[in-house]
Protein backbone atom coordinates (compact mmCIF):
# COMPACT_ATOMS: atom_id res chain seq x y z
CA UNK A 1 0.00 0.00 0.00
CA UNK A 2 0.99 3.63 -0.49
CA UNK A 3 -0.19 6.83 1.20
CA UNK A 4 -1.93 7.69 -2.07
CA UNK A 5 -3.95 4.44 -1.90
CA UNK A 6 -4.89 5.13 1.73
CA UNK A 7 -6.19 8.53 0.64
CA UNK A 8 -8.19 6.91 -2.15
CA UNK A 9 -9.93 4.82 0.51
CA UNK A 10 -11.28 7.97 2.19
CA UNK A 11 -14.58 8.94 0.55
CA UNK A 12 -15.93 12.47 0.08
CA UNK A 13 -18.02 13.50 3.08
CA UNK A 14 -16.24 11.14 5.49
CA UNK A 15 -16.08 11.94 9.22
CA UNK A 16 -12.31 11.92 9.58
CA UNK A 17 -10.67 11.84 13.02
CA UNK A 18 -7.23 13.45 13.00
CA UNK A 19 -4.66 13.86 15.77
CA UNK A 20 -3.11 17.22 16.76
CA UNK A 21 0.22 18.37 15.37
CA UNK A 22 2.08 16.95 18.39
CA UNK A 23 0.59 13.48 18.01
CA UNK A 24 1.75 11.96 14.72
CA UNK A 25 -0.52 13.28 11.94
CA UNK A 26 -0.29 11.34 8.65
CA UNK A 27 0.90 14.28 6.56
CA UNK A 28 1.68 12.22 3.44
CA UNK A 29 -1.95 11.07 3.29
CA UNK A 30 -3.24 14.60 3.99
CA UNK A 31 -1.25 15.88 1.02
CA UNK A 32 -2.63 13.04 -1.13
CA UNK A 33 -6.20 13.96 -0.08
CA UNK A 34 -5.56 17.47 -1.41
CA UNK A 35 -4.07 16.20 -4.68
CA UNK A 36 -7.08 13.88 -5.10
CA UNK A 37 -9.42 16.87 -4.57
CA UNK A 38 -11.49 15.30 -1.80
CA UNK A 39 -14.64 17.24 -0.94
CA UNK A 40 -16.97 17.82 2.03
CA UNK A 41 -14.77 16.10 4.58
CA UNK A 42 -15.92 16.48 8.18
CA UNK A 43 -12.87 16.80 10.42
CA UNK A 44 -12.80 15.79 14.08
CA UNK A 45 -9.89 17.13 16.14
CA UNK A 46 -8.64 14.68 18.75
CA UNK A 47 -8.90 16.99 20.60
CA UNK A 48 -7.36 19.90 18.63
CA UNK A 49 -6.29 20.43 15.03
CA UNK A 50 -3.37 22.15 13.39
CA UNK A 51 -1.56 22.03 10.07
CA UNK A 52 -3.59 19.13 8.57
CA UNK A 53 -6.81 20.99 9.08
CA UNK A 54 -5.52 24.33 7.80
CA UNK A 55 -4.18 22.68 4.64
CA UNK A 56 -7.36 20.70 3.95
CA UNK A 57 -9.59 23.71 4.64
CA UNK A 58 -7.49 25.99 2.45
CA UNK A 59 -7.60 23.43 -0.36
CA UNK A 60 -11.41 23.34 -0.26
CA UNK A 61 -11.67 19.76 1.00
CA UNK A 62 -13.63 20.46 4.18
CA UNK A 63 -17.32 21.14 4.90
CA UNK A 64 -17.28 20.89 8.68
CA UNK A 65 -14.84 20.95 11.60
CA UNK A 66 -15.50 19.71 15.11
CA UNK A 67 -12.59 20.63 17.36
CA UNK A 68 -11.62 22.21 20.67
CA UNK A 69 -9.28 24.50 18.77
CA UNK A 70 -7.52 24.92 15.43
CA UNK A 71 -4.13 26.59 15.69
CA UNK A 72 -0.54 26.30 14.48
CA UNK A 73 0.89 26.43 18.01
CA UNK A 74 4.05 28.54 18.16
CA UNK A 75 3.58 29.38 14.47
CA UNK A 76 0.39 31.25 15.43
CA UNK A 77 -3.22 31.20 14.29
CA UNK A 78 -4.37 28.80 11.54
CA UNK A 79 -5.01 31.35 8.79
CA UNK A 80 -7.08 29.31 6.32
CA UNK A 81 -9.28 28.03 9.16
CA UNK A 82 -9.79 31.53 10.56
CA UNK A 83 -10.78 32.99 7.18
CA UNK A 84 -13.10 30.09 6.29
CA UNK A 85 -14.80 30.31 9.70
CA UNK A 86 -15.19 34.08 9.52
CA UNK A 87 -16.71 33.89 6.04
CA UNK A 88 -19.02 30.99 6.91
CA UNK A 89 -17.37 28.76 4.29
CA UNK A 90 -17.15 25.88 6.77
CA UNK A 91 -19.39 24.83 9.65
CA UNK A 92 -17.49 24.93 12.95
CA UNK A 93 -18.78 22.82 15.84
CA UNK A 94 -16.84 24.16 18.80
CA UNK A 95 -15.98 21.70 21.55
CA UNK A 96 -13.67 21.55 24.55
CA UNK A 97 -10.90 18.95 24.77
CA UNK A 98 -12.27 16.51 27.35
CA UNK A 99 -15.70 16.52 25.65
CA UNK A 100 -14.09 15.13 22.50
CA UNK A 101 -12.14 12.50 24.44
CA UNK A 102 -15.29 11.54 26.36
CA UNK A 103 -17.41 11.22 23.22
CA UNK A 104 -14.78 9.00 21.58
CA UNK A 105 -14.44 6.92 24.75
CA UNK A 106 -18.21 6.38 24.72
CA UNK A 107 -17.91 4.97 21.19
CA UNK A 108 -14.91 2.94 22.36
CA UNK A 109 -17.10 1.46 25.12
CA UNK A 110 -20.03 0.87 22.80
CA UNK A 111 -22.35 3.09 24.86
CA UNK A 112 -24.53 5.86 23.41
CA UNK A 113 -23.28 8.69 25.65
CA UNK A 114 -21.02 9.54 28.58
CA UNK A 115 -21.14 12.27 31.23
CA UNK A 116 -18.50 14.91 31.89
CA UNK A 117 -18.11 17.32 34.82
CA UNK A 118 -17.52 21.03 34.39
CA UNK A 119 -18.39 22.95 31.19
CA UNK A 120 -21.68 24.23 32.66
CA UNK A 121 -21.89 28.00 32.23
CA UNK A 122 -20.04 27.89 28.89
CA UNK A 123 -21.74 29.16 25.72
CA UNK A 124 -20.37 26.05 24.00
CA UNK A 125 -23.40 24.18 25.33
CA UNK A 126 -25.91 26.54 23.68
CA UNK A 127 -24.21 25.99 20.35
CA UNK A 128 -24.29 22.19 20.63
CA UNK A 129 -27.90 20.95 20.42
CA UNK A 130 -26.43 17.43 20.40
CA UNK A 131 -25.09 17.90 23.96
CA UNK A 132 -27.54 17.43 26.85
CA UNK A 133 -27.49 18.80 30.38
CA UNK A 134 -29.51 16.61 32.74
CA UNK A 135 -29.81 15.64 36.36
CA UNK A 136 -27.18 13.18 37.57
CA UNK A 137 -29.43 10.11 38.00
CA UNK A 138 -27.42 8.92 41.00
CA UNK A 139 -27.58 12.13 42.99
CA UNK A 140 -30.30 12.86 45.56
CA UNK A 141 -29.90 16.65 45.44
CA UNK A 142 -29.94 18.91 42.39
CA UNK A 143 -26.87 17.96 40.38
CA UNK A 144 -26.89 18.88 36.70
CA UNK A 145 -24.22 17.24 34.55
CA UNK A 146 -23.25 17.37 30.89
CA UNK A 147 -23.88 14.30 28.68
CA UNK A 148 -22.09 14.02 25.33
CA UNK A 149 -23.14 11.56 22.61
CA UNK A 150 -20.73 8.92 21.35
CA UNK A 151 -18.73 9.82 18.24
CA UNK A 152 -17.76 6.95 15.91
CA UNK A 153 -15.63 8.47 13.14
CA UNK A 154 -15.81 6.92 9.66
CA UNK A 155 -12.02 7.00 9.44
CA UNK A 156 -9.21 7.43 11.96
CA UNK A 157 -6.00 8.54 10.24
CA UNK A 158 -2.54 8.85 11.81
CA UNK A 159 1.15 8.05 11.49
CA UNK A 160 2.90 5.38 13.55
CA UNK A 161 6.54 4.65 14.35
CA UNK A 162 6.43 0.94 13.48
CA UNK A 163 4.21 -1.60 11.80
CA UNK A 164 5.03 -5.29 12.12
CA UNK A 165 4.47 -8.39 10.03
CA UNK A 166 1.34 -9.22 12.05
CA UNK A 167 -0.26 -5.87 11.11
CA UNK A 168 0.13 -4.26 14.55
CA UNK A 169 1.30 -0.65 14.78
CA UNK A 170 3.24 1.12 17.56
CA UNK A 171 2.37 4.66 18.67
CA UNK A 172 3.94 4.71 22.14
CA UNK A 173 2.26 6.96 24.66
CA UNK A 174 -0.10 8.55 22.11
CA UNK A 175 -3.09 6.67 23.52
CA UNK A 176 -5.62 9.09 21.97
CA UNK A 177 -4.68 7.35 18.71
CA UNK A 178 -5.71 4.04 20.27
CA UNK A 179 -9.01 5.64 21.29
CA UNK A 180 -9.82 6.73 17.75
CA UNK A 181 -8.69 3.36 16.36
CA UNK A 182 -11.15 1.71 18.75
CA UNK A 183 -13.97 4.19 18.09
CA UNK A 184 -13.69 4.52 14.31
CA UNK A 185 -15.23 2.28 11.69
CA UNK A 186 -11.93 2.13 9.81
CA UNK A 187 -8.36 3.02 10.77
CA UNK A 188 -5.76 3.98 8.17
CA UNK A 189 -2.14 4.29 9.26
CA UNK A 190 1.16 5.28 7.69
CA UNK A 191 4.31 4.05 9.41
CA UNK A 192 7.92 5.14 9.59
CA UNK A 193 9.58 1.70 9.67
CA UNK A 194 8.75 -2.00 9.48
CA UNK A 195 9.47 -4.38 12.31
CA UNK A 196 9.79 -8.12 11.81
CA UNK A 197 7.66 -10.49 13.88
CA UNK A 198 4.89 -9.51 16.30
CA UNK A 199 5.35 -6.57 18.70
CA UNK A 200 2.66 -7.98 21.02
CA UNK A 201 5.15 -10.70 22.01
CA UNK A 202 7.49 -8.08 23.47
CA UNK A 203 6.28 -6.98 26.93
CA UNK A 204 8.12 -3.64 26.67
CA UNK A 205 6.68 -2.76 23.27
CA UNK A 206 3.16 -4.12 23.76
CA UNK A 207 1.79 -1.22 25.88
CA UNK A 208 2.46 1.18 23.00
CA UNK A 209 0.89 -1.07 20.36
CA UNK A 210 -2.49 -0.74 18.64
CA UNK A 211 -3.33 -4.28 17.63
CA UNK A 212 -3.91 -5.37 14.04
CA UNK A 213 -7.54 -6.09 14.92
CA UNK A 214 -8.20 -2.34 14.71
CA UNK A 215 -6.05 -1.47 11.68
CA UNK A 216 -7.80 -1.52 8.29
CA UNK A 217 -4.75 -0.69 6.18
CA UNK A 218 -1.18 0.52 6.67
CA UNK A 219 1.35 2.07 4.27
CA UNK A 220 5.03 2.85 4.72
CA UNK A 221 5.92 6.58 4.68
CA UNK A 222 9.43 7.71 5.61
CA UNK A 223 9.26 11.08 7.39
CA UNK A 224 5.52 10.58 7.16
CA UNK A 225 4.72 13.19 9.81
CA UNK A 226 6.91 15.93 8.24
CA UNK A 227 6.82 18.91 8.82
CA UNK A 228 5.57 17.78 12.23
CA UNK A 229 7.86 15.59 14.28
CA UNK A 230 8.21 12.04 15.45
CA UNK A 231 9.75 11.78 18.93
CA UNK A 232 13.31 10.42 18.88
CA UNK A 233 13.36 10.20 15.08
CA UNK A 234 12.99 13.75 13.74
CA UNK A 235 12.08 17.09 15.28
CA UNK A 236 9.22 19.41 14.37
CA UNK A 237 10.37 21.50 11.39
CA UNK A 238 9.60 24.85 13.10
CA UNK A 239 11.11 26.80 10.20
CA UNK A 240 8.78 25.14 7.72
CA UNK A 241 5.74 25.75 9.94
CA UNK A 242 6.65 29.42 10.14
CA UNK A 243 7.04 29.49 6.36
CA UNK A 244 3.61 27.93 5.96
CA UNK A 245 2.00 30.28 8.48
CA UNK A 246 3.37 33.27 6.56
CA UNK A 247 2.42 31.97 3.12
CA UNK A 248 -1.07 30.90 4.14
CA UNK A 249 -2.08 34.33 5.40
CA UNK A 250 -3.44 35.04 1.92
CA UNK A 251 -5.20 32.76 -0.58
CA UNK A 252 -2.54 33.58 -3.19
CA UNK A 253 0.28 32.72 -0.79
CA UNK A 254 -1.50 29.53 0.19
CA UNK A 255 -1.88 28.52 -3.47
CA UNK A 256 1.84 29.11 -4.03
CA UNK A 257 2.56 26.89 -1.01
CA UNK A 258 0.32 24.16 -2.47
CA UNK A 259 2.10 24.41 -5.83
CA UNK A 260 5.52 24.15 -4.23
CA UNK A 261 4.97 21.55 -1.50
CA UNK A 262 1.78 19.62 -2.18
CA UNK A 263 0.81 19.38 -5.81
CA UNK A 264 4.18 18.34 -7.17
CA UNK A 265 4.02 15.28 -9.47
CA UNK A 266 5.10 12.02 -7.87
CA UNK A 267 8.74 11.42 -8.65
CA UNK A 268 8.60 7.65 -8.46
CA UNK A 269 6.38 4.85 -7.21
CA UNK A 270 8.37 4.53 -3.98
CA UNK A 271 6.50 6.26 -1.17
CA UNK A 272 9.69 6.88 0.75
CA UNK A 273 11.31 9.02 -1.91
CA UNK A 274 8.76 11.81 -2.32
CA UNK A 275 8.30 14.60 0.21
CA UNK A 276 4.70 15.16 -0.88
CA UNK B 1 0.58 23.83 32.10
CA UNK B 2 -1.72 23.62 29.11
CA UNK B 3 -1.34 24.71 25.51
CA UNK B 4 0.62 27.81 24.52
CA UNK B 5 1.61 28.70 28.08
CA UNK B 6 5.31 29.61 28.14
CA UNK B 7 4.82 32.54 30.53
CA UNK B 8 3.18 30.64 33.41
CA UNK B 9 5.45 27.69 32.64
CA UNK B 10 8.43 30.00 33.22
CA UNK B 11 6.92 31.19 36.49
CA UNK B 12 6.26 27.66 37.68
CA UNK B 13 9.74 26.47 36.72
CA UNK B 14 11.24 29.44 38.59
CA UNK B 15 9.32 28.39 41.70
CA UNK B 16 10.46 24.82 41.17
CA UNK B 17 14.11 25.97 41.07
CA UNK B 18 13.64 27.29 44.59
CA UNK B 19 11.32 24.49 45.75
CA UNK B 20 12.38 21.26 44.03
CA UNK B 21 9.50 19.21 45.50
CA UNK B 22 7.00 21.13 43.34
CA UNK B 23 5.63 18.99 40.48
CA UNK B 24 5.28 20.94 37.24
CA UNK B 25 3.72 19.13 34.28
CA UNK B 26 3.95 20.72 30.86
CA UNK B 27 1.31 19.26 28.55
CA UNK B 28 3.31 19.85 25.40
CA UNK B 29 6.80 18.89 26.53
CA UNK B 30 8.58 17.60 23.48
CA UNK B 31 10.93 15.36 25.49
CA UNK B 32 10.18 13.63 28.78
CA UNK B 33 6.46 14.33 28.53
CA UNK B 34 5.00 13.45 31.95
CA UNK B 35 1.82 11.89 30.55
CA UNK B 36 1.53 8.26 29.48
CA UNK B 37 -2.13 8.08 28.50
CA UNK B 38 -2.10 10.69 25.74
CA UNK B 39 -3.78 14.05 25.72
CA UNK B 40 -6.85 13.00 27.69
CA UNK B 41 -4.77 12.43 30.83
CA UNK B 42 -4.47 16.09 31.83
CA UNK B 43 -8.26 16.37 31.93
CA UNK B 44 -8.73 13.07 33.73
CA UNK B 45 -6.22 14.24 36.37
CA UNK B 46 -8.16 17.47 36.81
CA UNK B 47 -11.44 15.57 37.07
CA UNK B 48 -9.88 13.41 39.82
CA UNK B 49 -8.98 16.57 41.75
CA UNK B 50 -5.24 15.98 41.42
CA UNK B 51 -4.35 19.32 39.84
CA UNK B 52 -3.75 22.09 42.38
CA UNK B 53 -3.09 25.03 40.06
CA UNK B 54 -3.81 25.65 36.39
CA UNK B 55 -3.32 28.69 34.18
CA UNK B 56 -5.68 30.00 31.51
CA UNK B 57 -5.66 32.89 29.10
CA UNK B 58 -8.08 34.09 26.49
CA UNK B 59 -8.49 36.38 23.52
CA UNK B 60 -10.91 38.28 25.78
CA UNK B 61 -11.32 38.34 29.56
CA UNK B 62 -14.22 40.28 31.06
CA UNK B 63 -15.25 41.94 34.30
CA UNK B 64 -16.99 38.74 35.45
CA UNK B 65 -13.84 36.68 34.80
CA UNK B 66 -15.37 34.96 31.78
CA UNK B 67 -12.98 33.80 29.05
CA UNK B 68 -13.55 34.05 25.30
CA UNK B 69 -11.37 32.00 22.95
CA UNK B 70 -13.89 31.61 20.13
CA UNK B 71 -14.99 34.83 18.40
CA UNK B 72 -15.38 38.60 18.68
CA UNK B 73 -16.08 41.46 16.28
CA UNK B 74 -16.35 39.11 13.33
CA UNK B 75 -12.92 37.59 14.07
CA UNK B 76 -12.43 33.91 14.73
CA UNK B 77 -9.98 32.80 17.47
CA UNK B 78 -8.44 29.32 17.74
CA UNK B 79 -11.05 27.82 20.07
CA UNK B 80 -11.67 27.04 23.71
CA UNK B 81 -9.10 24.23 24.11
CA UNK B 82 -9.81 22.61 27.50
CA UNK B 83 -10.81 25.84 29.22
CA UNK B 84 -14.54 25.11 29.48
CA UNK B 85 -13.66 22.10 31.61
CA UNK B 86 -10.49 23.14 33.45
CA UNK B 87 -11.82 26.50 34.63
CA UNK B 88 -14.71 24.90 36.50
CA UNK B 89 -12.97 21.75 37.71
CA UNK B 90 -9.50 22.84 38.93
CA UNK B 91 -9.44 24.28 42.47
CA UNK B 92 -7.16 27.21 41.70
CA UNK B 93 -7.00 28.84 38.28
CA UNK B 94 -4.81 31.84 37.56
CA UNK B 95 -5.66 33.87 34.47
CA UNK B 96 -2.85 35.45 32.50
CA UNK B 97 -2.49 37.68 29.45
CA UNK B 98 0.60 39.60 28.41
CA UNK B 99 -1.41 42.22 26.46
CA UNK B 100 -3.26 44.61 28.78
CA UNK B 101 -5.64 46.63 26.58
CA UNK B 102 -9.35 47.43 26.14
CA UNK B 103 -9.30 44.96 23.24
CA UNK B 104 -8.46 42.09 25.59
CA UNK B 105 -9.95 43.22 28.91
CA UNK B 106 -13.58 43.88 27.98
CA UNK B 107 -16.68 44.70 30.00
CA UNK B 108 -18.49 41.61 28.69
CA UNK B 109 -17.20 38.88 26.38
CA UNK B 110 -19.09 38.19 23.17
CA UNK B 111 -18.83 34.42 23.72
CA UNK B 112 -18.24 32.61 27.00
CA UNK B 113 -15.78 29.78 26.38
CA UNK B 114 -15.40 29.22 30.10
CA UNK B 115 -16.92 30.55 33.31
CA UNK B 116 -15.36 30.14 36.73
CA UNK B 117 -13.94 31.77 39.85
CA UNK B 118 -10.23 32.42 39.38
CA UNK B 119 -7.61 33.14 42.02
CA UNK B 120 -6.02 36.05 40.16
CA UNK B 121 -5.40 37.74 36.82
CA UNK B 122 -1.85 38.68 35.82
CA UNK B 123 -1.28 40.94 32.83
CA UNK B 124 1.78 42.64 31.39
CA UNK B 125 0.80 45.71 33.41
CA UNK B 126 -1.01 44.61 36.55
CA UNK B 127 -2.10 42.02 39.09
CA UNK B 128 -5.80 41.66 39.95
CA UNK B 129 -7.43 39.49 42.60
CA UNK B 130 -10.93 38.10 42.23
CA UNK B 131 -13.70 38.96 44.68
CA UNK B 132 -15.86 35.86 44.51
CA UNK B 133 -18.87 37.20 46.46
CA UNK B 134 -19.00 40.47 44.51
CA UNK B 135 -17.99 38.81 41.20
CA UNK B 136 -15.67 41.72 40.54
CA UNK B 137 -11.93 42.28 40.01
CA UNK B 138 -9.80 44.19 42.55
CA UNK B 139 -6.51 45.79 41.44
CA UNK B 140 -3.71 44.55 43.71
CA UNK B 141 -0.62 46.11 42.13
CA UNK B 142 0.75 47.77 39.03
CA UNK B 143 4.06 46.71 37.50
CA UNK B 144 4.80 50.37 36.72
CA UNK B 145 3.19 53.32 38.53
CA UNK B 146 0.39 54.97 36.57
CA UNK B 147 -3.30 54.67 35.83
CA UNK B 148 -4.60 51.75 33.82
CA UNK B 149 -8.32 52.58 33.84
CA UNK B 150 -8.10 53.87 30.27
CA UNK B 151 -6.49 50.62 29.15
CA UNK B 152 -8.87 48.34 31.05
CA UNK B 153 -12.28 47.78 29.50
CA UNK B 154 -13.87 46.33 32.63
CA UNK B 155 -14.50 48.24 35.84
CA UNK B 156 -12.74 47.07 39.00
CA UNK B 157 -12.23 48.00 42.65
CA UNK B 158 -9.04 49.76 43.63
CA UNK B 159 -7.46 51.55 46.62
CA UNK B 160 -6.35 55.19 46.13
CA UNK B 161 -2.62 54.47 46.05
CA UNK B 162 -1.99 51.23 44.23
CA UNK B 163 1.20 49.43 45.27
CA UNK B 164 3.89 48.71 42.69
CA UNK B 165 4.49 45.04 41.96
CA UNK B 166 7.85 44.06 43.48
CA UNK B 167 10.56 43.56 40.84
CA UNK B 168 12.20 40.15 40.59
CA UNK B 169 15.27 39.74 42.79
CA UNK B 170 18.75 39.39 41.28
CA UNK B 171 18.61 35.68 42.17
CA UNK B 172 15.24 35.24 40.45
CA UNK B 173 16.49 37.01 37.34
CA UNK B 174 19.57 34.79 37.22
CA UNK B 175 17.41 31.67 37.54
CA UNK B 176 14.93 32.90 34.89
CA UNK B 177 17.66 33.79 32.42
CA UNK B 178 19.63 30.60 33.19
CA UNK B 179 18.08 27.19 33.91
CA UNK B 180 14.44 28.28 33.36
CA UNK B 181 15.17 29.82 29.94
CA UNK B 182 17.03 26.67 28.92
CA UNK B 183 14.13 24.42 29.98
CA UNK B 184 11.52 26.59 28.26
CA UNK B 185 13.57 26.78 25.04
CA UNK B 186 13.18 23.01 24.60
CA UNK B 187 9.40 23.31 24.22
CA UNK B 188 8.90 26.92 23.16
CA UNK B 189 11.86 27.72 20.90
CA UNK B 190 10.29 30.83 19.34
CA UNK B 191 9.33 32.27 22.73
CA UNK B 192 12.79 31.61 24.18
CA UNK B 193 14.44 33.27 21.20
CA UNK B 194 12.18 36.34 21.44
CA UNK B 195 12.44 36.79 25.21
CA UNK B 196 15.96 35.62 26.05
CA UNK B 197 17.68 35.54 22.66
CA UNK B 198 18.28 31.79 22.99
CA UNK B 199 18.79 29.92 19.72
Amino acid sequence: MTPRELAQAIPDGALLALPPDYSLPAMAVVRALIVQKKRNLRLLGVPVLGLCADLLIGAGCVAEVESSAVSLGEAGLAPRFSEAAEKGEIVVRDATCPAVHTALQAAEKGVPFMPLRGVLGSDLIENRPDWQVSQNPFSEGEDPILFVPAIAPDIALFHARWADEAGNVWVGRRRELATIAHAAKQTLVTFEESKPGNMLEDELLAPGVISAAYISAAAPAKRGAWPLGMPEVYDIDDAHLALYAGAARTRKGFQRYLDEFICIPEKSSSPASSRA
Amino acid sequence: MGAASPIPASGALLLQQKNPSLRVSLLHRRKGNPFTEGSRELFDLAGQGRIDVFFLGGAQIDGEANLNLVRADGRRFPGSFGSAFMYSVVKKTILFREEHSPRVLVPKVEFISARGDPAALVTGKALFSWQKDKRRWALESLHDPGDIRAETGFSFDSVDTVPTTPSPSAQDLALLRGPVAKAIAADYPDFAKRVWGIN
